[in-house]
């Protein structure tokens, strides 16, 4: 597909360079490699960069978040194309470069995460298409000598039914492109949408079944080499010596090289850089993290957890409900830090020169990619182009630059195009992981069972302190707390409160961010709560969310179509979670069986989820399908555990992943909702492990406060 | 380096290499066939599966030397144009997400399908272990099951 995306793309050049041969809704598409050069135009829809039609009728749209899996190649043209009047069989995707106007507005970068790709475009995009059509309508008009308003947009074309003329986008482009740009034209109503809504198939999956769709992996650029890094297996530690000459005996190695992650060995493949890089015989100075243990992080943080945190949330007077209360109920829960591993290692191909600097990249923050290549190839953003390839998997894994950054060093000193790979080991031992945390929570009861005070404590490393320290203020990472200053439930006293505590292991956006573990510890608690009032935990959560309609629409559904209240069938439980994250809820009953051994099979997982109007059906399914995967994998088995400053796991073998025969059956429903929309990349993660776990209990009484859950015995 | 010579997608190949180099990275690297992936190194994911001499085979781990005179078929080489059923299988059912371990959970599949028609759900659960970390699992069942309806 992207293969075929280029060329329509130097075709497109090509036509373009005769005036009028193709139009160009928004700025015109800017040559390699001189990209970004063109200003966006400062109109208050101005980023309507996304649309090319073709003479041939072909309709290219730009798409300018990162695929990795969520769809976006597939939905943000569906925007484009419903306004458009496009024949969908005729749309071609391209991956739109770093440019001002691809600016995530969510996010004021260029990026894609925080499930926010479809809600940022859901006007403009549309807008964008609406645009092109009425251009696309009054050419066509013009060309008839008739009224515009006897004419119509339909399927590609624009049909005069009066005299039973046609003419295709492509007959109209010439014309369409002489006319001025409409302005605020109306969208039409979603009674009228065709496409939006619907499950069209998605405009990725032909070169992904037959092994053309190009991945970072996959770049081969002429003249270029591949390099393996050797990188200190201690955080922050740094290479003291190594023996390049031992690199360089192996044939196909051409250059060892100090960068500031450690040494690349460059070589004409990944094996013979591979075979350089184990065989450097290394030593390290490890600096100060080299003492840590994952027994040294539990004891930090849980001994912070007795100190007051800073205040995120304070609502009446959570110690005289305390002391009031006729039960109280004291936890804490601990969760460990876990990696991305995404299928396709981290990998960057990079291309510095004197004139400019090319990157090719499985990447979500382009613009932070053509920063970097601005600083370290010593130009102006505008010579550094970024070339967004197919990402095999994301998850927040590949909105950092630390792989870019080796490339974009190595291509420097050995004066070449270089792709850096890194190993499965690599990739396990080298990540920013999900935060590790321990949470110290309280409540209290009335003699009724009703919850009259809710604290929660949060200690835990912030991602935001490394990554955008500007949004930590007076100690607080707003969103660190998030889904726990949200806690939903109508409780009148309640406290929450934070510490940030650094452990020395780096951390990173990790999907579903902190609801991954916010959401285990509100959604466990509140279980916990139910049990001691003596109530059933799906009948509490509903009663105490009576003023919370959406939170109350999905664990309605999800209750009701999991059958609750009536027996699970023989040796299994149920347990049930609700969370919102990005704007969306999610609701999920796990149905769970325990073996004699002690493992826990999940059989089926009941998801309603509320994510406001829906683009695309199939591919929300598919996005809680693999929410529930990811966060059901982690729940069961993820753990990253440190010793002597080191990652302990390194590959496939002892960082367990879920496979087909783990897979239980997911149902998915969707709430119909035109209430505000939410993303549906993430929010299908947190709800998993509270669900799994509250099943646990109700099969076994063992409370799950730490996970893994691992074997329940 | 002495020569080694196999057949890959039909077509007779030589390549000089290091005789220890996975068949994965002579793939990729040295024959531009990167349609089969590099996931684990350590076969444990499947994401370079191809089939060899017919059968499903992990190739992170297997050297180039002992695939001497031997048929490699690869992602590539399974039809053309996509023509081959667990391909129009997978389309249909829009299996896909990232796509990256796709080409061995295909490999595998096809494989499957050709030695079991109509396998069951625990015939599925024995032969794709492959991981999918986008958790496509229940879609991919589909798709087995629906090549297996058409059989």
């Amino acid at each position: 597909m992207r293969a075929n995306a280029e060329v329509t793309r130097r075709e497109f050049l090509q036509a373009a360079s005769v005036a009028g041969a193709g139009l160009v809704i928004g700025f015109h598409l800017p040559s390699r490699p001189r990209i970004g050069a063109a200003p966006p135009p400062s109109e208050p829809f101005a980023p309507n960069a996304w649309l090319r039609i073709n003479p041939d009728d072909r309709v290219l749209i730009l798409v300018d978040r990162s695929e990795m899996g969520q769809g976006v190649a597939t939905a943000l043209p569906m925007l484009v194309a419903e306004e458009l009047e496009a024949d969908w069989s005729k749309i071609v995707i391209e991956f739109a470069p770093a440019d001002k106007a691809y600016i995530n507005p969510l996010f004021g970068m260029q990026g894609t995460g925080g499930s926010t790709s479809v809600r940022a475009a859901w006007a403009p995009l549309r807008k964008a298409g609406a645009a092109a059509r009425e251009m696309l309508t009054s050419a066509a008009a013009q060309t008839w000598g008739v009224d515009k308003s006897e004419c119509r947009a339909e399927q590609g074309a624009v049909v005069h039914p009066a005299s039973n003329r046609r003419l295709t986008y492509g007959q109209l482009v010439a014309k369409a492109a002489t006319l001025p740009v409409p302005q605020d034209v109306p969208l039409k109503d979603p009674k009228d949408w065709k496409l939006l809504g619907t499950s069209a198939t998605r405009l990725d999956t032909p070169p992904k079944v037959d092994g053309t769709a190009e991945f970072g992996i996959d770049v081969k650029v002429p003249g270029m080499l591949v390099a393996v890094v050797a990188r200190c297996p201690v955080f922050g530690g740094k290479a003291a010596g190594f023996d390049a000459a031992k690199a360089k005996a192996v044939p196909g190695v051409s250059h060892v090289v100090p960068i500031s992650s450690g040494v690349a060995v460059v070589a004409n493949g990944y094996w013979p850089a591979k075979k350089g890089r184990d065989s450097l015989g290394i030593t390290w100075d490890e600096g100060p993290n080299a003492a840590v243990t994952s027994a040294s992080v539990s004891q930090l943080l849980t001994e912070r957890a007795g100190q007051a945190g800073v205040v995120a949330r304070h609502d009446g007077d959570p110690d005289a409900g305390r002391a009031a209360a006729a039960t109280k109920l004291d936890a804490d829960y601990e969760l460990p830090f876990l990696a991305h591993a995404t299928m396709e290692p981290m990998n960057c191909t990079a291309h510095v020169r004197a004139d400019g600097v090319d990157i090719w990249a499985p990447t979500q923050f382009q613009t932070g990619v053509q920063g970097l290549g601005a600083k370290i190839g010593g130009v102006a953003p505008e010579k550094v182009t970024v070339h967004t390839t197919y990402l095999g998997g994301g998850f927040g894994r590949r909105f950092e630059l630390d792989f870019i950054q080796e490339a974009l060093e190595t291509s420097k000193a050995v004066g070449a195009p270089v792709k850096v790979v890194w190993s499965r080991e690599d990739d396990v031992q080298h990540d920013q992981y999900r935060p590790a945390c321990v949470h110290r929570l309280q409540a209290g009861l009335d003699p009724s069972g009703q919850p009259v005070v809710w604290t929660h404590r949060i200690v835990a490393p912030s991602i935001m302190a490394r990554v955008f320290p500007q949004y930590v203020k007076n100690g607080l990472d707003g969103e660190a707390v998030e889904g726990g200053v949200g806690m939903p439930y109508a409780i009148p006293n309640v406290h929450v409160d934070y510490l940030l505590t650094d452990t020395g292991v780096p951390v990173g956006f990790w999907r579903s961010v902190n609801n991954s573990f916010n959401a285990f510890v509100v959604e466990g608690f509140i279980d916990e709560l139910a049990h001691a009032a003596r109530k059933d935990p799906y009948e509490y959560r509903r009663d105490l969310l009576a003023k919370a309609p959406r939170h109350l629409g999905v664990l309605n559904l999800a209750a009701s179509k999991a059958g609750w209240g009536s027996p699970p069938p023989a040796g299994r439980s149920r347990g049930i979670a609700v969370w919102k994250a990005f704007e969306s809820y999610v609701a999920e009953v796990a149905e769970i069986s325990i073996a004699k051994d002690g493992a826990v099979r999940v059989h089926r997982v009941v998801c309603a989820v509320d994510c406001g109007p829906v683009v695309n059906p199939a591919i929300v399914e598919a996005q809680m399908q693999g929410g529930i995967v990811y966060g059901l994998t982690a729940a069961l088995w993820g753990e990253i555990t440190i010793d002597k400053g080191r990652v302990k796991q390194s590959n496939f073998h002892d960082y367990r992943m879920l496979r087909m025969a783990d897979m239980p059956e997911v149902e998915v429903h969707i709430v119909p909702s035109t209430d505000t929309q939410g993303g549906v990349g993430e929010p299908g993660t947190p709800p998993i492990a509270p669900a799994v776990c509250n099943a646990i209990f109700a099969a076994t009484g063992k409370r799950i406060r730490k996970l893994p859950i691992g074997r329940v015995v | 380096m002495s020569p080694i010579t196999f057949v890959v997608n039909g077509k007779s190949r030589t390549v000089s290499v290091a005789p220890d180099t996975p068949l994965l990275w002579v793939l990729r690297d040295t024959l531009g066939l990167t349609g089969t992936k590099f996931g684990c190194g350590i076969a444990q994911c499947g994401a370079c599966t191809v089939h060899l001499d017919g059968v499903a085979t992990r190739t992170c781990v297997l050297p180039v030397s002992a695939v001497a005179g031997k048929r490699v078929t690869t992602i590539e080489g399974l039809s053309t144009n996509r023509s081959h059923a667990v391909q129009k299988a997978w389309i249909e059912e829009d299996v896909p997400q990232c796509g990256y371990c796709q080409s061995g959970q295909i490999m595998a599949a096809a494989a499957l399908l050709a030695k079991n028609p109509h396998p069951s759900d625990q015939d599925i659960d024995a032969a794709m272990t492959n991981i999918c970390r986008c958790g496509t699992y229940q879609r991919i069942r589909a798709a087995i099951h629906r090549v297996a309806q058409g059989a």
